[in-house]
């Protein structure tokens, strides 16, 4: 049982949930000034979660006042780091994106809309086209292919082209009949 | 091979199944004694799946198919392919393998393995049936039978498991010794035999087999006549000992062996295509031999065996037959062909032979079958023969097989008469002459079927064997050519008899057949089941995946909310607080919460970036006073750097955010953020109250000292404890340097670094002769416009630049026992060059650093990961590190750690990613500004 800082807690719940409301955002400037603040926020919530303050973690000889835990500090310092990093990257996509098309706004995905257009009319995956049985398909009679022949000169007079719409004809008899 | 010597390779490969298949023929005494060979190599010990294969009749009669079969099939090749066939290569690797696969998989004794094998031939098979991959039919083929196989072989799967939990061991002749029992037992056999129907095209899933007739006839002949679909029939003969009396067992392979059987030899009927009437007639006997099988007599099983011999004989001799007529006139619609019996008497002979084995026509291998067929289910139907079929179920049985038989028979002859009779065609049909060797195959299988239609007894010691494991019936099983008149000689002469009368009628039987509706098609409902498989993901992914960040995020953090969230709920009892540790904290969390809500509220971009910072540097407060020194450290210094950089980028975007209408979801995200702060605020609470054992990082302090030989701990954790991660980190700042630079700069780092000596003076500034060095100390009346100065700047940041930079080597130096390190001496080194940039613009920044960031950042990460491998090279552990002392003269010693070299390593990459931020941000955005007014005064001249 351990006695918890109640203000580092609600600083670091505030700043986590203002964060939040700046994430959800279109602007990415804006979305950046949200990952900034929950960034700091999480950082506190480590700090929490390192049990109370004390003394800095360097040690002194002769000194024995009891120390704040050092093992979640590394751990932030690092989740600070990157945070640079990120922002970083986040702001000149920001920037990229301005160039770009004038307004620093998110986009929606636009494959994810043309998918939700399928559903919306009851369309089949291109995937699924491609690999789907074709009723009107001509079924043929021979593992070779038209005028393809024993020496391989095609020099066969005909071939199964009326054979095929034959018995294409005759498979779609047996499709539509009730 | 078969690349540089074209289809004629086929031979040596089919020798060297041969001679496999000679090998395993001289086995034939040894395995006629009795003797049951074994080998077993450990696989994969930790799930117990052994290489164990196992040699008894069974398998020697399936080994033996599988390599003759192959071996002739093989050279059957070298006459069916051109030698301009496309893919054939290919197509000789695979068909080999497939025969190799084929092998193991009726010689594994391990179920595992088995369905391995069994996996690797589905593999094969679908390779094989889409050998042309430029034709739909094919595709289509090769993805069905695929889908429905692997369905199956999933089962199958399962089952295995389930009956290795079972028996404790997936070892099959040891399961089959001492068969387990119960009702996980049931599911598990059930399960195996869902495998067995679906590879054996049994109903409801007999319609893959017809459809992958897309295959070259080769693969029709061995794949779907002789081996793979056999693997469920084999599968099925090897667990009936000791399964046949599993509850359901019975029901389900009768009731569907004789559906299937009845079926397929009524598709077969109408077929005008030899190749799909062949395919018709396998789905056919498929299903008879499952059946006799699924009985489970000694009798049965004998006959079974038998029947799966000759079937393997006569159908595999059938196809060559068809595929060989296909190759010599160019088509197998037996409407157009005509008078090849005339042309091709040896060939015709030879299919006859085999279609008659099929019918049952004596003295043939396939008559003594069937023959021994009857006797058994007549024994069966009188008296049971100890299986607990009712004698009502078994006359029904009976019946049902004589029914399969009759159409047998009749699709049989419509074979031979389809294939060789004179008849009526519309075009001349061109017949090239037979090559022998591409008779050759044919023949000899039909050989094969009309000489051991008179080894009936040598065939009964051997299958004897297998047979033996059932309890003895009620005759001596036995296979031969005469079982005396009887019951069962009844049967032939009706199915036979009845058979040719079918035949006879077969052209208003036809008629009446096509009048009949299939109102159930399952190949159709595969279809639609496929089509509506593609129609929920389409559906799904149209309502789950909207495309918009934000949407996603939200879903993320309301589950957040809702499912962790509530549980906390339950779990208010455990709180402990205390509202501070000292009031000042407090003043600093008021100050960042308003801070926060300010710059949420905030509709200008650099304020709401300014308090953002405000936030970031109470929170630097906050840290000191919570005793973290180093983290305050950082924090301050990076906080510094995210303002000046994202205030470098923000000078060019608009000053308001994007204006748009307030709408009704920024109070759902209002509510959402609110959420999100209750349930962070709740599990801070209610974790850290519940905290009772002691922290880890107890004993940390005195082994920071001991190994690592520091005294600032955080320090050594980084560097040294958990060293691998900030290995990771400076990985994730090279990440994030890279893809700034890429997307500002879009192609190289910039135009390289350009030194101040190489730019004129521009025209309102006058230079005083000078004699010494290019440089001057202050660049900026070259590079910058007299207005965009600050002179006091400039000489201030000039006079404390080496200064800064001295303290940050300091920093990095000390930071193994006080505050600072790697971090943040590399961002005190890069707030410097900031400081050089900010004063005298980009020129200034490039004098300053005329290096490359990508080459510090990469030197950097290049010290780094040095210093992480060179201790395991002085045979330590990675990124171990070692303390040495160094006398210096005058000034005492330099106690070094060696963790040191991999904070210089961190150092240049953090100085790496400032300079690139700033070259990036700064400098090029400088020039693109710059440009830009260039283009805006030229286009206002212009007109």
């Amino acid at each position: 049982m351990t006695d918890v800082n109640l203000t580092l807690v609600l600083t670091s719940a505030g700043l986590i949930g203002c964060g939040v409301y700046l994430l959800l955002e279109r602007s990415l400037s804006r979305v950046l000034v949200g990952l900034l603040m929950m960034g700091n926020g999480v950082s506190l919530a480590f700090l929490v979660a390192g049990g109370p303050g004390g003394a800095a973690p360097i040690t002194v000889e002769g000194v024995d006042e009891p120390m704040s835990d050092p093992l979640p500090q590394a751990m932030v310092l690092t989740a600070i780091v990157i945070m640079l990093a990120t922002t970083s990257f986040v702001l000149a996509m920001a920037y990229r994106s301005w160039q770009l098309t004038g307004h620093d706004d998110v986009q929606d995905d636009v494959e994810d809309a043309m998918i939700r257009r399928m559903a919306a009319t009851d369309a089949t995956s291109e995937a699924f086209s491609a690999a789907s049985d074709d009723p009107d398909e001509v079924e043929e009679s021979s593992d070779f292919a038209e005028g393809e022949l024993v020496d391989g000169r095609g020099d066969e007079p005909g071939g199964g082209q009326d054979l095929g719409a034959d018995v294409a004809a005759e498979h779609e008899r047996e499709e539509t009949r009730p | 091979m078969v690349l540089r010597w074209g289809r004629r390779a086929f031979l040596p490969v089919a020798a060297v199944v041969l001679a496999g298949t000679v090998w395993v023929a001289t086995l034939g005494p040894g395995v006629l004694d009795g003797e049951v060979r074994s080998e077993s190599r450990s696989w994969v010990p930790s799930i117990g799946v052994d290489l164990a294969f196992r040699l008894g009749a069974l398998q020697w009669v399936l080994a033996l198919i599988v390599l003759g079969i192959g071996a002739i099939v093989l050279a059957y090749c070298t006459w069916y392919f051109h030698d301009d066939s496309t893919g054939v290569p290919r197509f000789a690797g695979v068909l080999t393998a497939f025969v190799a696969a084929m092998l193991g998989l009726v010689l594994s004794d391990d179920l595992l393995l088995t369905y391995v094998f069994w996996e690797l031939t589905t593999v094969f098979s679908f390779l094989l049936v889409g050998h042309d991959p430029t034709r739909r039919s094919s595709r289509q083929a090769a993805i069905q039978a695929l889908l429905v196989t692997t369905l199956g072989g999933l089962a199958l799967l399962v089952g295995a498991i389930m009956l290795g939990q079972a028996a404790g061991t997936h070892r099959i002749s040891e399961i089959l010794a001492d068969p387990p029992a119960g009702t996980l037992v049931t599911v598990a056999v059930h399960l195996l035999l869902v495998g067995a129907i679906s590879k054996s095209a049994l109903l409801p899933f007999h319609f893959w087999l017809p459809a992958a007739m897309a295959a070259p006839t080769p693969v029709s002949a061995y794949l779907h006549a002789a081996s793979m679909v056999k693997a469920g029939v084999f599968l099925v003969a090897l667990l009936a000992p000791a399964f046949a009396g599993v509850p359901g067992w019975r029901s389900v392979l009768l009731v569907l062996g004789l559906a299937t059987m009845l079926v397929g030899g009524v598709r077969a009927m109408v077929q005008h295509d030899l190749k799909l009437l062949l395919a018709y007639g396998t789905v056919s006997q498929l299903g008879f031999m499952v059946l006799v099988l699924g009985v489970g007599t000694r009798s049965a099983m004998l006959a079974g065996l038998a029947l799966l011999l000759a079937h393997a004989l006569f159908k595999a001799c059938l196809f060559l037959t068809v595929g060989l007529i296909d190759r010599l006139t160019g088509t197998r619609d037996l409407r157009r062909l005509t008078g090849l019996g005339r042309r091709m008497p040896v060939v015709a002979v030879s299919a006859a032979l085999a279609a008659a084995s099929m019918a049952g026509v004596p003295p043939l291998l396939g008559y003594v079958a069937k023959e021994s067929v009857f006797v058994a289910l007549v024994d069966v139907a009188r008296e049971g023969d100890g299986t607990g079929i009712p004698s009502y179920a078994g006359w029904l049985l009976l019946a049902g097989v004589v029914l399969g038989s009759i159409l047998t028979a009749a699709y049989s002859a419509r074979f031979v008469w389809g294939a060789f009779a004179d008849r009526e065609v519309a075009e001349e049909l061109t017949v090239r002459p037979v090559p022998w060797g591409f008779a050759a195959g044919p023949v000899l299988l039909a050989a094969l079927s009309l000489v051991l239609g008179f080894a009936g007894h040598r065939l009964t010691e051997l299958l004897g064997l297998e047979a033996g494991l059932f309890p003895e019936g009620v005759h001596e099983a036995e296979l031969s050519l005469w079982h005396g008149v009887g019951l069962p000689l009844g049967a032939t002469v009706v199915a036979l008899l009845v058979g040719a009368l079918l035949f006879v009628v077969r052209e208003p039987l036809l008629r009446w057949q096509l009048s009949f509706t299939h109102q159930l098609s399952l190949e159709r409902s595969y279809r639609w089941s496929m089509r509506s498989l593609d129609r929920t993901a389409v559906e799904v992914t149209g309502v789950v995946q909207r495309g918009s960040a934000a949407a996603y995020l939200a879903l993320i953090l309301l589950v957040v909310v809702l499912v962790p969230g509530s549980a906390l709920l339950e779990a208010t009892d455990v709180v402990h607080v205390v509202a501070w540790q000292t009031p000042v904290q407090a003043g600093i969390g008021v100050v960042v919460l308003v801070a926060a809500v300010m710059a949420t509220r905030s509709r200008r971009r650099l304020r709401a970036v300014l308090l953002a910072g405000a936030t970031g540097y109470g929170t630097a407060l906050l840290f000191v006073l919570h005793g973290a020194p180093d983290l305050a450290l950082t924090q301050v210094l990076v906080e510094t750097l995210t303002v000046v950089v994202v205030v470098l980028a923000l000078r060019r975007l608009p000053e308001y955010f994007t204006d748009r209408p307030l709408s009704r979801r920024r109070y759902l995200r209002m509510a959402l953020g609110l959420g999100v702060a209750a349930s962070v605020a709740g599990f801070l609470l209610v974790s850290a109250s519940s905290r009772t054992a002691e922290p880890v990082s107890a004993t940390l302090p005195e082994l920071a000292y001991e190994y690592g030989g520091g005294h600032n701990i955080v320090n050594v954790i980084l560097v040294d404890v958990r060293a691998w991660d900030t290995l990771g980190e400076i990985s994730v700042l090279v990440a994030a340097a890279t893809g700034v630079a890429s997307l500002i700069f879009l192609d190289a780092r910039g135009t390289g670094i350009r030194r101040v000596h190489e730019i004129p003076y521009p025209a309102g500034v006058r230079k005083e002769p000078r004699v010494a060095g290019k440089r001057a100390w202050l660049p900026a009346p070259r590079t910058l416009a007299p207005e965009n100065r600050s002179i006091i700047f400039e000489v201030i940041t000039r006079l404390i630049f080496h200064s800064i930079v001295v303290l940050s080597i300091y920093l990095l130096l000390a930071g193994h026992n006080d505050p600072g390190g790697g971090f943040a001496a590399g961002m005190v080194t890069g707030l410097a060059l900031v400081l050089r940039y900010l004063a005298g613009g980009r020129y200034e920044l490039d004098e300053a650093a005329p290096v490359d960031a990508g080459k510090l950042i990469g030197g950097g990460l290049a010290v780094a990961a040095l210093a992480a491998v060179v201790p395991l090279m002085l045979g330590g552990a990675v990124l171990q590190s070692a303390i040495v002392d160094i006398p210096i003269p005058l000034l005492g010693k330099l106690h070094v750690v060696t963790s040191v070299f991999f904070d210089v390593g961190v150092y240049l990459v953090v100085v790496g990613l400032v300079l690139d931020l700033l070259r990036a941000l700064g400098s090029q955005i400088d020039r693109q500004i710059v440009r830009d007014l260039r283009e805006a005064a030229r286009e206002e001249a212009a007109p």
